[in-house]
């Protein structure tokens, strides 16, 4: 049975360590036996004896114009009950962060004039059955001029590099600046007292959610009119609220049903299928299947972002890191989705859980001709921790300093500014460090284990 | 297109269904006869969410012929519960917390059910290799191996109390 450990009162002493419910007992997992039994209901799990079958036609290119799109031979197909485009479409804009305030929209539901990546969708063919949508899909005919793309973040933020972009830049502008930036203290004046300087590159390739079940649902027409939609997304919410704008109807007809989800990750909370779904139930008055192939799942659907980021370091040779100064590319791909929001909790986690009086740092949310990017586990702040806790072990071997010594002598303590101006609390980064190197039986002298969150650094300000 | 009528036993009860040359034993099971227990993770045969026994053997469904197998018995998750009493595999599951989204569970637990008809008391490395064709994304196959590993102990010794 698991082992279940109580709260430490010892380092926690402002927390009460008994009493509860939940906390240091075994508590079965509420749908364990729907799981063995087979009887947990995912989206797929329901048919209907009318059920339709969506696919997509998808983007040859990595950025072209489309010059013409001929449906006519996917509609001769036999079982093909509908061939929709953008002009089916009544508004025509994913909208998934519009909701809280980020704007502009910048990517259609279907493509219209343009396509900024290999695999963007551009039709999509209802038909009878499944083998019917696919062969519906293969005969759309679309016409393009292929235009120039860039596939690196440093190369599209470069001045000479093709514009991909309508808004005008091939980057996310924050308040009118071209990044969103951290300015706190004077980063030259610390590179200045600093004994030693380190600077270093880090770089992440898109990673794939992979979830076991793809991302899919069936959307089922009432009788008067509204649509019931069984869906794997991880945001309910956001699914209703998106779906409901870009179908411009009310959000009463609507109903979302989830809850259930075969792994997810971030890789469902984008709201890709339902939309078209819905319109394409709504237009055949039938229930609709729209769920992504595993191909689709690994090519189309959004990644975690890759990410660059060069990280330059002035270090005191007693190990006091004295400035930081961080260049973060985030690539977006072709369109915003999450990563104007990801790029913000980058800037926000910088310069990690350590306190460095002077902090200077630009992250850059950058469009490319990539599969878009999107959540997905720590978005934002996992690659951005790869990099600098990778720093944090060069530099002590290269100070031949202890890699728990230096955290610890760097480690922010509750009422330290951060670089965002929040102030820390329940930091307990130290505390953990020890505990961590007590059961790996990682000696740290006396003065090192008599460190607290609690109390400030004395060698510090 | 030539549709044919399939014959199979399924957890014990005899089914019948009209299958088309392209329907596959996942969808005859799921679509025709009802049974959503087998999942459709890849449609490819690489994922093992599908997998349900064939005449005692572990198949992924997804790759095979409804008509191919006119005649065999199959077994699904559906069929391993006797009402409410769980089998060991689906008890040490359970309480091995073996479990997370539950998406690839129906197809690891045949794996493992056809894993132990053979071998009652495999070594870890014979249960990795029994579970290596079923992919599992979040619950980690630590707690899955353990909970297999638990339900041998649980059949052996419910064996020898039989004895």
């Amino acid at each position: 049975m698991a082992r279940v450990n109580p709260i430490d009162g010892e380092f926690f002493k402002s927390e009460r360590t008994s009493g509860f419910n939940v906390i240091g007992t075994t508590v079965p997992r509420s749908d364990a036996l729907g799981h063995v039994t087979g009887r947990t209901e995912f989206f797929e799990d329901r048919t209907f004896p009318d059920l339709a079958h969506v696919k997509i036609h998808r983007s040859a290119y990595h950025h072209a114009r489309i010059d013409s799109v001929d449906i006519s031979e996917a509609s001769k197909v036999p079982g093909v009950l509908r061939v929709i485009t953008y002009k089916d479409v009544p508004a025509n804009w994913y909208t998934v962060l519009r909701l809280i305030g980020i704007e502009p929209n910048d990517e259609p539901v279907l493509a219209e004039d343009r396509v900024l990546y290999a695999g963007e969708p551009i039709v999509a063919v209802v038909a009878d059955s499944e083998a019917a949508a696919i062969e519906g899909a293969a005969r759309v005919k679309v016409g393009y001029t292929a235009l120039p793309a860039v596939f690196d973040v440093e190369e599209a933020m470069s001045p000479d590099a093709p514009v991909i972009k309508q808004a005008g830049t091939n980057f996310f502008v924050y308040e009118g600046h071209h990044a969103r930036r951290i300015r706190f203290g004077d980063v030259e004046e610390g590179f200045a007292q600093a004994d030693r300087i380190f600077e270093w590159r880090y770089s992440s390739a898109p990673i794939e959610h992979a979830p076991t079940e793809t991302t899919g649902c069936v959307v089922v027409p009432q009788a008067d009119g509204r649509l019931i939609i069984h869906t794997n997304t991880q945001a309910a919410f956001f699914t209703l609220d998106n779906t409901a704008l870009i179908l411009d109807r009310p959000f009463t007809d609507l109903r979302v049903k989830g809850g259930t989800v075969g792994g997810g990750f971030g890789g469902k909370v984008d709201v890709m299928v339902e939309p078209l779904a819905c319109i394409a139930a709504a237009l055949t008055n039938r229930p609709v299947k729209f769920v992504y192939t595993r191909e689709e799942e690994m090519q189309v659907s959004s990644p975690r972002a890759a990410e660059r980021i060069y990280i330059k370091d002035g270090v005191l040779d007693d190990g006091r890191i004295v400035a930081r100064k961080i260049m973060l590319y985030v690539d977006a791909g072709a369109y915003s989705r999450h990563s104007p929001y990801g790029t913000t909790k980058a800037a926000a986690h910088l310069p990690g859980p350590y306190t460095i009086p002077n902090v200077y740092a630009d992250c850059h949310c950058v469009y490319t001709n990539r599969t878009p990017s999107s959540a997905m586990r720590g978005f934002g702040v996992t690659i951005a921790d790869f990099a600098i806790e990778s720093q944090m072990d060069r530099i002590a071997r290269a100070l031949d300093i202890d890699p728990l010594r230096f955290r610890l002598i760097n480690a922010y303590r509750d009422g330290d500014m951060k670089a965002h101006r929040k102030v820390a609390s329940g930091t307990a980064l130290i505390e953990v460090i020890q505990r961590a190197a007590a059961l790996v039986g990682h000696d740290l002298p006396e003065e090192y284990l008599a460190l607290s969150s609690s109390t400030p650094g004395e060698a510090r300000s | 297109m030539t549709v044919k009528i399939v014959n199979l036993k399924v957890n014990g009860v005899d089914k019948a269904l009209m299958a088309k040359p392209e329907t596959t034993l996942l969808l005859a099971l799921r679509e025709h006869l009802g049974l959503m227990g087998a999942k459709r993770g890849c449609a490819q045969g690489a994922c093992g969410s599908c997998t349900v026994l064939l005449d005692g053997d572990p198949v992924v469904s997804c790759l095979v012929p409804a008509v191919a197998v006119d005649g065999a018995e199959v077994g699904t998750v559906e069929g391993l519960a006797d009402g409410r009493t769980l089998s060991d595999v689906q008890r040490a599951f359970v309480d091995g917390f073996a479990t997370q989204c539950g998406f690839c569970t129906p197809g690891m637990i045949m794996s493992a059910e056809a894993l132990l008809e053979r071998n009652p008391d495999p070594t870890d490395d014979e249960i990795n290799e029994a579970i290596s064709g079923n992919v599992c994304r979040c619950t980690g196959y630590e707690p899955i191996v353990s909970a297999i590993r638990d339900a041998a102990a649980t059949r052996r010794a419910s064996a020898e109390a039989r004895v």
